[in-house]
């Protein structure tokens, strides 16, 4: 059986139904949920503050720590609670995707914290969380260069698909399925993120990461929509 | 031929253009990347003359040179005192800005601050390495007694003040109150208990909603009106 249509019926280049929402966590100083089809991420930030243990403090600029939790009852089987190897290892992946465009020069010895919960998953988490965290970062008035918005490629068969889900992460008949989670900085014009997780020619990576480009930059039109809409009130503050 | 993308008092998101061409120079917030002009910080688009830069909606204070601020003791040192000033960095207090008086080798300096006091100061020095020093020394700057701190955002100070201090000294004279706004957010007010929680109430007002035109009308029209709160009885 060959991958000529998408399980769930979309386009090949299509995303799956996203809410993106800003300020839903009152005691954080920045905070986004992101939804993208049934995976759903919500970050909060916390800081700049003082970074403690302080041997780990940095006198030129701050750092940014980010904390990735996939909560119990977010995958069909009961998921461990509490930090795993994978967990820790996404945790800094996220954070490297999001520094390239923190300004953390003004936060000498400081420390932003970027916690993200993952209530429900169906492939692409990593990608979701990133989207959340840098909505809530930009919420809570960290300087950054640009917003990040990522989205999970995949080689489903022979076809490039983007946004894939889990039962095409799954998809086991010829040619395999390949995930290729990236993200994307439009201003800067650079990657942050790429892995792969599977076998992919060298032409089609290059064919993936540009699907997945168009698809990051649909995801960072209703980023900026999403913050623009808890802001627009302050429109009229213009005395 | 240099052009405004984002016009003046409209909201900017980091990374959004606002200005192509030479002509324009990048203020604060925002920075230069060939001939655009981007915002870095989430704010409202300010242009003066050719100057564009960007007023934060959110974030923590960061403290600037000559800044007033309203502080509380959180640590007494053998040299010095350490401050909170709600910045996330703690501020020295050094011995000399603290006090006149002559201190005798190892005296007690809760003497003169002890943790909780509270005090008006003066940001006098902050390094690019997150030193911060403020001072006690100064007209108006003192250890403060009584009255009561309430903290707002600190992005609402500059609607607190009001222009030329126009909202401020509307609050003082209704309400009869004595109140210093310091730039960090923590606003001390001074007064009759009854008086002090109408202030109170105009100030957190206008944290929530600083956002709304005509605020100053509101306020008086508020404070006028409930001219005669009578104070919580413990």
């Amino acid at each position: 059986m060959v991958y000529k249509k998408r399980f769930d019926g979309r386009k090949f280049d299509e995303l799956r139904k996203i809410e993106a929402e800003v300020g839903i966590i009152p005691n954080a100083d920045g905070s986004a949920r992101f939804k993208i089809g049934k995976t759903e991420a919500i970050a909060g930030v916390y800081g700049p503050k003082e970074m403690h243990p302080k041997f780990l403090q940095n006198p030129k600029k701050g750092t940014l720590r980010c904390r990735y939790d996939m909560i119990s009852f977010s995958v069909n089987e009961r998921a461990r609670p509490g930090p795993s190897r994978r967990s820790q290892e996404l945790g800094l992946v996220i954070a490297s995707a999001l520094e390239p465009v923190c300004l953390l020069n003004d936060f000498p010895k400081l420390i932003v914290d970027v916690f993200i919960e993952i209530p429900q998953a169906d492939a692409g988490t990593r990608c979701a969380a990133i989207c959340a965290a840098s909505m809530a970062l930009a919420d809570a008035g960290i300087p950054m260069k640009d917003l990040v918005a990522a989205v999970a490629v995949g080689k489903i068969g022979d076809k490039i698909c983007i946004d894939i889900n889990k039962e095409e992460e799954d998809y086991d008949g010829p040619g395999g399925a390949t995930d290729i989670p990236i993200a994307y900085s439009p201003v800067e014009n650079k990657l942050t993120l790429l892995q792969l997780d599977g076998k992919i020619k060298d032409e089609d990576l290059v064919k993936a990461i540009k699907e997945g480009i168009k698809g990051a930059k649909k995801i960072y039109e209703i980023q900026k929509a999403a913050l623009k809409k808890k802001y627009k009130v302050n429109e009229v503050l213009n005395e | 031929m240099s052009k405004l993308i984002i016009a003046s008092r409209e909201v900017a998101l980091p990374g959004d253009l606002l200005a192509e061409g030479m002509e324009f120079i990048a203020g604060k917030n925002t920075y230069r990347k060939n001939e655009k002009i981007y915002s870095n910080r989430l704010g409202l688009v300010d242009v003066k003359g050719s100057v564009i830069k960007i007023i934060p909606l959110s974030g923590k204070y960061i403290p600037q040179k000559e800044d007033l601020i309203v502080g509380e003791i959180s640590e007494v040192g053998f040299s010095s005192w350490q401050v909170d000033i709600g910045a996330p960095f703690i501020a020295n207090l050094p011995l000399s800005e603290g006090t006149n008086t002559y201190i005798r080798k190892d005296e007690d300096l809760s003497k003169y601050f002890n943790v909780g006091d509270k005090l008006i100061g003066r940001i006098l020095n902050f390094t690019s390495t997150g030193s911060l020093q403020i001072t006690c020394k100064g007209p108006g700057l003192r250890k403060i007694k009584g009255g009561l701190i309430v903290k707002i955002d600190y992005n609402k100070v500059p609607r607190v003040i009001g222009k030329k201090g126009s909202m401020i000294s509307m609050i003082k004279e209704l309400t009869n109150t004595e109140i210093i706004v310091g730039q960090n957010g923590w606003v001390w007010i001074n007064g009759e208990a009854s008086d002090i929680l109408r202030a109170k109430k105009a100030i957190e007002l206008i944290n929530e909603k600083g956002h709304v035109k005509g605020l100053t009308d509101t306020i008086k029209e508020m404070l006028e009106k409930n001219s005669k709160i009578k104070p919580v009885k413990n």
